[in-house]
């Protein structure tokens, strides 16, 4: 214990209880940050935003809903949205933030694609990401019942269904989970709690990682460069600023993505104001009612390329029927980006467009997404439902490739 | 070494105990999203047939679907692997729900047949698609006949034989 001298100022007081200077400078003006960098490196403190905006409206939502079949569907229709005051605003950042959300989260993650930010030394941070992408998922879908319109209902019987498919245990896992042979009050509690609670701790719980993953191999740059971190920071310290390679997180980087974040919320809150609507399904504004299905049951646009591969098999192949084939494609879909630092097995760090096998690779992969999201709407019927078995077919194909088109890259480029 | 032998034990024992809590907080966690005793109870429909009325349709709750009773009448003919016995009447057990999509078709006494009003489907009385899109007959609820009672959720022999020749659907 060291020992104390009289402090002579409040501020001292508490730097010599807490270690205020120390931790600002390990936190903020000595965590070092590449220059070259572009707007897409800004994307992780939007989605830090984001996810406090979420949190923030979800506190106020959580006032006055009722997780309860009989009080669920009025106490969002009727009480938050036509009595409490501002309730309508709190949803609507709520229904809107939780759609954004996704899209920062997928340009976030094309980024890293991209720019090889997900390997040589950076697994773990990739691996943690895709963690909390697939937290995200079930928190958007845990969420997406609370309102308890039939798109709520429908959405939590198809997504539960999908359990059953696994073998032996399949049936019995389904009713556990909804705690009833069909989505029930039970259900509907259970998954409140994970919404409000283990879902969101879990999600904090490996923001923590993530950020913490970062510490060692660094943020990756525009050109992919390696270089010393501590040689650079010195000479940034030592005043030569502008042939550092680095800046201080603050207030130089975050300066700058506050500008970004600036036009982020302007285009955000107009979203919320102005077009909240697509966030909205009409289908959802029809209460819950496990005895009348919807014509046409689809998720939310940023499900839609998961929900394709599912439903592209809809057909039996070697004695495989379509449903379990759809089934296995959709885990794997999942799944598959968690390995992307062992699929791609070349040692190329560099955006995609200077590698040359790669970005051919990318952009096929971003344009088969592309065409999945847009099936992913429509109903699998006639000429619809070739196309998603196609690029259904087409999304397994490019990762099936990737460590032969990765490796013969390799070879032409000679270990650069 | 001593030191390192007690530390080693002590190390032992608290695993050991952590183990055995660890894994009873498993357990409890696991049944506590068991679906309550009063859902599984609820999970068995029983229907006293005999009371009802032929070619009246009756439908009956079981976990949370429609399900449609149908009683025959004398000149009605009864389909094997379709239509059930109980007693002297003959019977059509089925889950309520289209094929299609999962409207519930409505019985129409006088043509014997049902009628699905969200796309046009239509059954026969033995729940045979006959017309329409939906692409299969309805489906049939597990089921047991016990006396004169129907009981829904549980496999009797009858419910066994008609599945079996169903072709094991």
């Amino acid at each position: 214990m060291a020992e104390f001298k009289q402090a002579d100022s409040l501020y001292e007081w508490f730097d010599q209880r807490l270690g205020i200077d120390k931790f600002v400078k390990v936190m903020m003006t000595e965590y070092w940050i590449p220059k070259n960098i572009n707007f897409l490196w800004a994307m992780g403190v939007l989605l830090t935003v984001m996810f406090t905006l979420l949190v923030v409206s979800g506190i106020f939502l959580l006032m006055y809903y009722k997780p309860d079949v009989a009080a669920a569907f009025d106490s969002v229709n009727y009480t938050i949205m036509q009595e409490v005051g501002y309730g309508w605003l709190f949803r609507h950042i709520h229904a809107v933030g939780a759609s954004v959300v996704f899209l920062i989260i997928y340009i976030h993650m094309f980024t890293g694609i991209y720019y090889g930010s997900y390997k040589k030394g950076r697994e773990m941070i990739w691996i943690s990401g895709m963690l909390l992408f697939v937290l995200f998922s079930a928190e958007g879908f845990s969420g997406y019942m609370l309102p308890w319109g039939q798109m709520s209902y429908w959405a939590a019987y198809v997504i539960t269904e999908i359990f059953g498919g696994i073998p032996l245990v399949g049936g019995d896992l389904v009713v556990w989970i909804r705690g009833n042979f069909y989505v029930s009050d039970s259900t509907l509690t259970r998954f409140f709690m994970l919404h409000v609670l283990l879902i969101p701790l879990a999600i904090i719980g490996a923001i923590v990682v993530h950020f913490y993953a970062l510490r060692f191999p660094h943020v990756n740059n525009e050109a992919g460069e390696f270089f010393d971190f501590d040689e650079e920071a010195e000479k940034y310290l030592a005043g030569d600023k502008k042939n550092s390679k680095v800046v201080p997180f603050w207030p130089v980087f975050l300066s700058k993505d506050f500008f970004v974040l600036g036009f982020f919320l302007l285009f955000f809150f107009y979203l919320v104001f102005f077009h909240y609507d697509f966030a909205m399904d009409p289908v959802n504004f029809d209460k819950a009612d496990g005895l009348k299905t919807p014509a046409h049951i689809y998720p939310e646009w940023y499900f839609l390329w998961s929900y394709e591969v599912l439903r592209g098999f809809f057909f039996e192949i070697a004695g495989i029927s379509g449903k379990s084939l759809g089934l296995i494609a959709f885990a794997i879909a999942n799944a598959i980006f968690f390995v992307m630092p062992w699929l791609d097995r070349s040692p190329m760090v560099k955006p995609a467009n200077q590698r040359p096998y790669f970005k051919y690779w990318f952009w096929f992969l971003i344009a088969d997404l592309i065409v999945l999201t847009v099936y992913g709407k429509l109903p699998p019927t006639g000429a619809n439902a070739w196309v998603g078995f196609a690029s259904s077919m087409t999304f397994l194909v490019l990762f099936v490739a990737l460590p032969f088109i990765t490796k013969a890259e390799a070879k032409k480029v000679g270990g650069k | 070494m001593k030191d390192e032998s007690r530390r080693g034990f002590i190390g032992k024992a608290f695993g050991a105990v952590a183990a055995v809590g660890g894994v009873a907080s498993l357990i409890a966690m696991k049944k506590t999203w068991d679906p309550l005793p009063s859902v599984m109870t609820a999970g068995f429909t029983t229907v006293d047939v005999s009371a009802l009325e032929a070619n009246k349709l009756e439908i009956a709750v079981w976990r949370g679907k429609p399900i449609f009773i149908l009683k025959y009448t004398e000149d009605m003919k009864p389909t094997d692997g379709r239509t059930v016995k109980v007693g002297d009447f003959h019977y059509s057990v089925m889950i309520g729900l289209c094929t299609h999509l999962g409207c519930i078709p409505a019985y129409r006494n006088d043509q014997k047949d049902f009628k699905c009003a969200c796309h046009g489907g239509e059954f026969s009385a033995d729940g045979v698609n006959k017309f329409g899109p939906p692409p299969r007959p309805l489906d049939l609820p597990p089921f047991k006949i016990d006396g004169n009672t129907l009981v829904l959720g549980e496999e009797g022999p009858e419910y066994k034989a008609m599945m079996a020749k169903a072709g094991g659907v």
